[in-house]
């Protein structure tokens, strides 16, 4: 994915755009479904590019509803649910902790 | 009392007075469920032993004289991306098919203190993903009205159930209009409260800073009932604001109607609307009007840009909240092969788990936050979300008490019409996305028919009013309900 210009973003995916978005996303998608979403997803962006024709000089960004922010309490240790209740729910559980596979090693590349 | 037709407050009122037991009116609503569900599709569980029992526990209490909450043994379905701690809480979802809460949201807990007796979950889009209710791992949610077609979304279950007579009110999810837009497709009041109203501690995030909790069902007045069992202060969710609990019933009484200011979006009025749409538009108008209601015209400027900012912001959110499922600590977790490793688990379980519009959504966002990209669509979508909450700003300082719309530009389309475009279906959001985005509460309600080959389906308005002004919107709806019909229809099943 090349970094475009701000003012102009590309409408149109390519397949390995499509392949690298679903890369960063850790989602694994097949050929077929990769060319679908390619169509999509460009449809899409090319709808949500009008963004880009309006003067927005000056205009603060809005990332919250709230205009105090979010509010803080102490950073003081409280009561939390019970390791079996977080083990009860796990799909491969080896208490008290969650499994995962070897990270290191040949373990992947994650 | 008449099961299927009555509301909240009628319902709760013919308990408390034992015109009828808890019980009988749990075991009407499970029988409804019984019935109308495989046609409908509407709910993911029911609760038949523990709601007879709960039941039976409020019948008790009636019988021993003590104190009741005001929707004792009232039936409730919740929307099933809300945790509970009865039952599943699947998000309708391949990936949470098995899924159950070690703890319950915080409506929960209210709904439970208010004495409220959960029947049942209902269907949604996937995760709250879209506005149709056809992307669930369950199979799509039908309208009551005519079974062919969607009842909108995401909270399609919710607005079925509702609609069917299976409960008098339900909780739904709103965070681009999941609450309004299946209201008005199936005929009933649904309130979006003001961002941080309600405590979405609980509520399985989709996009952080526009999901809302709030209600459906028949009539503003049952509305302003479960609002006030479900507002309030809680510390647990950081964004939740510092109101007292508040009787929204009272607050919201029609019998001394004071004139007001509405001011009617020109951009509501569109040629892309259904001609029923503009119809019930202006016959709602006459209805405030005549009500001593002052209409004046307003303009939302940048009301068209909604949409483009919205799926912009909204799968941001989704991409990063949803980065939680990994396959490690709950949940779905795929199946490797030998020498497969942690990446593999995180794409195979995520892949398997997740539908194609959650997929989409992922996709848009991760491509929207990432480097090279995120000043020319994040960041610009989010100074086109100020530019709205300004454009709602300057119209309520011209006096007006709340802003009328259309809630959708169409009543209800057949399943299948709008699957594989995508775009198609979120220009259904028109006139909803920008409330999510300024954060302010909204209701949909019914406000006319449309007639097409002999199918009827319900049109609904929407009122948006300015941040914690839920109960002049209870008020003005209940006003307008008082002085029509459209709410009492229902469709025939």
């Amino acid at each position: 994915m090349t970094a475009p210009n701000a003012s102009t973003p590309p409408p149109q995916l390519t397949l390995d755009e499509v392949a690298k978005v679903a890369k960063l996303s850790r989602l694994s998608i097949t050929p077929d479904r990769a060319s679908a979403y390619q169509g999509q997803l460009s449809a899409i962006l090319g709808y949500v590019k009008q963004l880009q024709t309006i003067d927005l000089t000056g205009v603060e960004p809005m990332t919250s509803p709230l205009d105090m922010g979010s509010r803080l309490r102490d950073d003081t240790p409280g009561p939390t649910l019970p390791n079996d209740q977080f083990m009860s729910i796990t799909p491969e559980p080896a208490a008290p902790f969650f499994a995962v596979p070897k990270v290191l090693g040949d373990g992947g590349s994650a | 009392m008449d099961y299927p037709a009555a509301n909240v407050v009628q319902i709760a009122h013919a308990i408390r007075t034992k015109a009828v037991s808890a019980v009988d009116v749990a075991r009407a609503a499970l029988d409804r469920a019984d019935a109308l569900n495989p046609k409908l599709n509407a709910l993911t569980q029911t609760f038949h032993e523990q709601a007879l029992q709960r039941a039976r526990e409020i019948d008790q209490s009636i019988a021993q004289g003590q104190p009741l909450g005001p929707l004792a043994g009232v039936p409730i379905a919740i929307k099933d991306n809300i945790c509970t701690t009865l039952g599943k809480t699947t998000c309708a979802s391949r990936y949470l098919e098995n899924y159950r809460s070690p703890f319950n949201a915080f409506v929960i807990d209210r709904l439970i203190a208010s004495g409220a007796n959960i029947i049942a979950k209902t269907n949604l889009d996937e995760f709250a993903m879209g506005g149709s209710g056809e992307h669930s791992c369950f199979g799509p949610t039908r309208n009551p009205w005519d079974l062919s077609r969607v009842p909108g979304g995401s909270s399609s279950g919710s607005a079925a159930a509702v609609s069917a007579g299976i409960v008098p009110a339900a909780l739904g999810s709103d965070t681009g209009g999941s609450i309004r837009q299946p209201a008005s497709l199936v005929g009933l009041t649904g309130l979006k409260p003001t961002y941080g109203r309600v405590s979405r501690y609980g509520l399985v995030a989709f996009a952080s800073s526009l999901d809302q909790i709030g209600p459906m069902a028949r009539d503003a007045q049952s509305c302003a009932m479960l609002l006030s069992a479900i507002a309030g202060f809680d510390p647990r969710d950081s964004t939740c604001a510092q109101t007292p609990d508040e009787d929204f019933v009272e607050l919201a009484r029609t019998s001394q109607p004071i004139p007001m200011r509405i001011g009617i979006a020109r951009e509501g009025r569109s040629d892309a609307n259904h001609p029923a749409v503009s119809e019930a538009l202006d016959n709602t108008v006459r209805t405030l009007t005549s009500l001593g209601i002052e209409c004046v015209d307003v303009s939302l400027p940048h009301a068209s840009l909604g949409v483009a900012a919205y799926y912009v912001i909204a799968p941001a959110e989704a991409s990063s909240n949803l980065a939680r499922f990994d396959g490690v600590r709950y949940g779905r977790r795929a199946k490797l092969a030998p020498g497969e490793g942690l990446l593999d688990l995180y794409e195979k379980s995520r892949s398997e788990g997740f539908g194609p519009e959650v997929q989409r959504r992922i996709m848009l966002g991760t491509y929207a936050l990432s480097s090279g990209y995120y000043d020319a669509y994040y960041n610009t979508a989010l100074k086109v979300r100020r530019l709205i909450k300004q454009d709602y700003d300057a119209a309520f300082a011209q006096g007006c008490a709340a802003i009328l719309m259309p809630t959708a530009p169409t009543p209800a389309f057949p399943i299948g019409q709008k699957s594989g475009d995508p775009l198609s279906l979120y220009l259904e959001d028109i006139y909803t996305v920008g409330v999510n985005l300024a954060g302010l509460p909204a209701i949909s309600f019914q406000a006319g028919l449309s007639e097409d080959s002999g199918v009827k389906l319900p049109v609904g308005m929407q009122l948006v009013g300015p941040a914690l002004g839920e109960a002049q919107l209870l008020r003005l709806v209940g006003l307008f309900q008082s002085a029509s019909t459209w709410h009492a229809l229902t469709p025939k099943l």
